[in-house]
């Protein structure tokens, strides 16, 4: 689903390569926990996927497709294939829970009628049924992340990609959340998640790619969160 | 496509820059008006050139006893020379075929008498002080110099008379005009383009989460541009109306209730100019705003 050939980058204006040389695959299906400090090459790594930079050197396969030879006006496109989670929600303020799923669909074209089909049924899969007219800001933590997280997969991604989803969620929270991705995960959706919660890492028992200075310097099908902490 | 949704976000957006969008439709009103002007000056100076340039003919005068020109040797012009100079006159490649006519001394003493008839000056004049002359039509009557120098020199010629020496000057000054309102419209027309392009980069920012959303779930990079695409064009098109209406109270008002009322032999711009002039002002606000748009969306919304 998601192949890292020799893949390098280096940002322009800095002379420190923030990936280099990673080789990965990550096979269709597969819970992917990503660690490392900060700094470590996650966010680049997660970026180069949703093909947000080019790589330097090297490609990167997504779902058969070679990234550096995407026609830009193709980028939409192949990005409709993957759903995006961050720690800070990134929720529309002035809309409701169901607004905020409903744009996702809106904005690439879907008809009415499959969006007031699909919404509710999201919701109730991530648990904010009833919730619906609800503002972001009368929503818990907890309760928001599920709406980024609706929003992510309404369109059944192929690939759900997380960039700390608890890093602003307390443990109990997160471990809801976390539930929740593990049913995402269970209908068959990649899943590829960066993190620096060790419990979350530990208890889960998932695959785990850790990176170091932009190299990968682990690569575990059952990990936990590593030695340093 | 959910036009609704576009719709609504067109408003909003709007609203959201409504001192910016104002200015931008001012502007714009303001320097398509300018520019509508001198396209329409220039329909005239046109009008006026081919009104006068019809008529325009060169006269060459003939010496008296008592003209001074260069070729007059203080005596009358001769049958000699005057078969001469209407010999140059013919064989050359500007004059129009059958375009030389002759006027003897009576004949410029009928029309001289008939133009002062009320005047007490034709009791002093005799026929005897009127001068010959030759009247040459031209092929094309823009090209008159090479007649003129190549018949000025002859012996038995007074001076050579194109009524173009006293309107070229008035040419020259409407066309200063017109070139002065161009570059004061393409001035404008700059600030507007400029105010349209910050304008956008205004509203990309506040809609910078939108629009980090929508391209994070793949939303198309047309799909993001229209409403920044809607609101520029909107604004242009109301600042065009304006000006267009500007236009056609200005034509109606100066041209068809005054100009054409005083002066009544002269052609003037009407419906026809003004009409096409209005066409192109709006086909210029709209290039206006869709190309910077475009340019500016790229750059801001890095899509």
């Amino acid at each position: 689903m998601i192949r890292f050939e020799n893949v390098s980058k280096t940002y322009e204006g800095q002379s420190k390569a923030a990936l280099l040389n990673v080789n990965v695959e990550i096979e269709k299906g597969e819970f992917v926990f990503l660690v490392g400090t900060s700094g470590s090459g996650k966010s680049t790594f997660l970026r180069l996927v949703l093909r947000e930079h080019r790589t330097t050197r090297g490609h990167i396969m997504v779902a058969g497709k070679d990234l550096n030879r995407l026609a830009s006006w193709r980028i939409p496109q192949m990005r409709r294939q993957i759903g995006t989670v961050f720690q800070d929600f990134r929720l529309l303020p002035n809309k409701t829970v169901a607004e905020n799923v409903a744009f996702a669909l809106q904005v690439i074209g879907k008809p009415r009628s499959h969006i007031r089909k699909t919404v509710p049924e999201v919701l109730e899969l991530v648990g904010l049924d009833g919730k619906e007219d609800r503002m972001p800001d009368e929503l818990s933590g907890g309760e928001q992340q599920r709406v980024a997280i609706a929003r992510a997969f309404v369109n059944r991604p192929m690939i759900l990609i997380a960039d700390e989803p608890t890093g602003n969620l307390d443990p109990g929270t997160s471990v809801g959340i976390m539930k929740l991705l593990d049913r995402i995960n269970r209908t068959g959706t990649t899943v590829v998640m960066a993190t620096h919660d060790v419990s979350i890492v530990d208890q889960m028992r998932k695959r785990v790619i850790e990176l170091e200075n932009g190299h990968v310097v682990r690569d575990e099908s059952r990990g936990v969160y590593g030695y340093q902490h | 496509m959910r036009l609704n949704y576009i719709l609504s976000d067109l408003g909003i957006g709007l609203k959201r820059n409504m001192s910016m969008t104002i200015a931008v439709v001012v502007t714009i009103w303001v320097s398509l008006s300018l520019f509508g002007s001198a396209l329409l000056a220039r329909e005239q100076v046109d009008l006026m050139k081919g009104n006068w340039y019809d008529k325009i003919q060169i006269s060459v005068f003939l010496c008296t006893k008592d003209s001074g020109g260069r070729g007059c040797a203080g005596t009358e012009v001769t049958q000699e020379q005057k078969n001469r100079i209407q010999q140059v006159i013919q064989t050359n490649p500007d004059t129009a075929p059958d375009g030389v006519f002759s006027e003897s001394k009576s004949e410029a003493f009928e029309s001289f008498k008939k133009l002062y008839k009320d005047s007490p000056i034709v009791s002093t004049v005799t026929q005897d002080q009127m001068q010959e002359s030759f009247r040459v039509k031209l092929k094309d009557p823009q090209r008159y110099q090479n007649l003129v120098s190549a018949v000025s020199g002859l012996p038995g010629v007074d001076t050579v008379q194109d009524l173009r020496q006293y309107l070229d000057p008035l040419f020259k000054a409407l066309n200063g005009l017109q070139v002065g309102a161009l570059i004061a419209a393409g001035l404008l027309l700059v600030a507007a383009l400029m105010q349209i392009s910050n304008t956008i980069r205004l509203a990309a920012y506040a809609r910078r989460r939108e629009i980090g959303i929508m391209r994070l779930v793949g939303a198309s990079n047309f799909y993001i541009q229209l409403p920044f695409l809607l609101e520029a064009v909107l604004a242009a098109l109301v600042g065009a109306v304006f000006a267009c209406g500007t236009l056609w109270v200005g034509v109606y008002f100066v041209v068809m209730q005054r100009a054409q009322e005083t002066f009544r032999v002269w052609q003037w711009v009407g419906a026809t100019e003004t009409f096409r002039a209005t066409l192109i002002m709006v086909v210029v606000g709209l290039i206006l705003a869709v190309i910077p748009t475009f340019l500016t969306t790229r750059k801001y919304l890095k899509v």
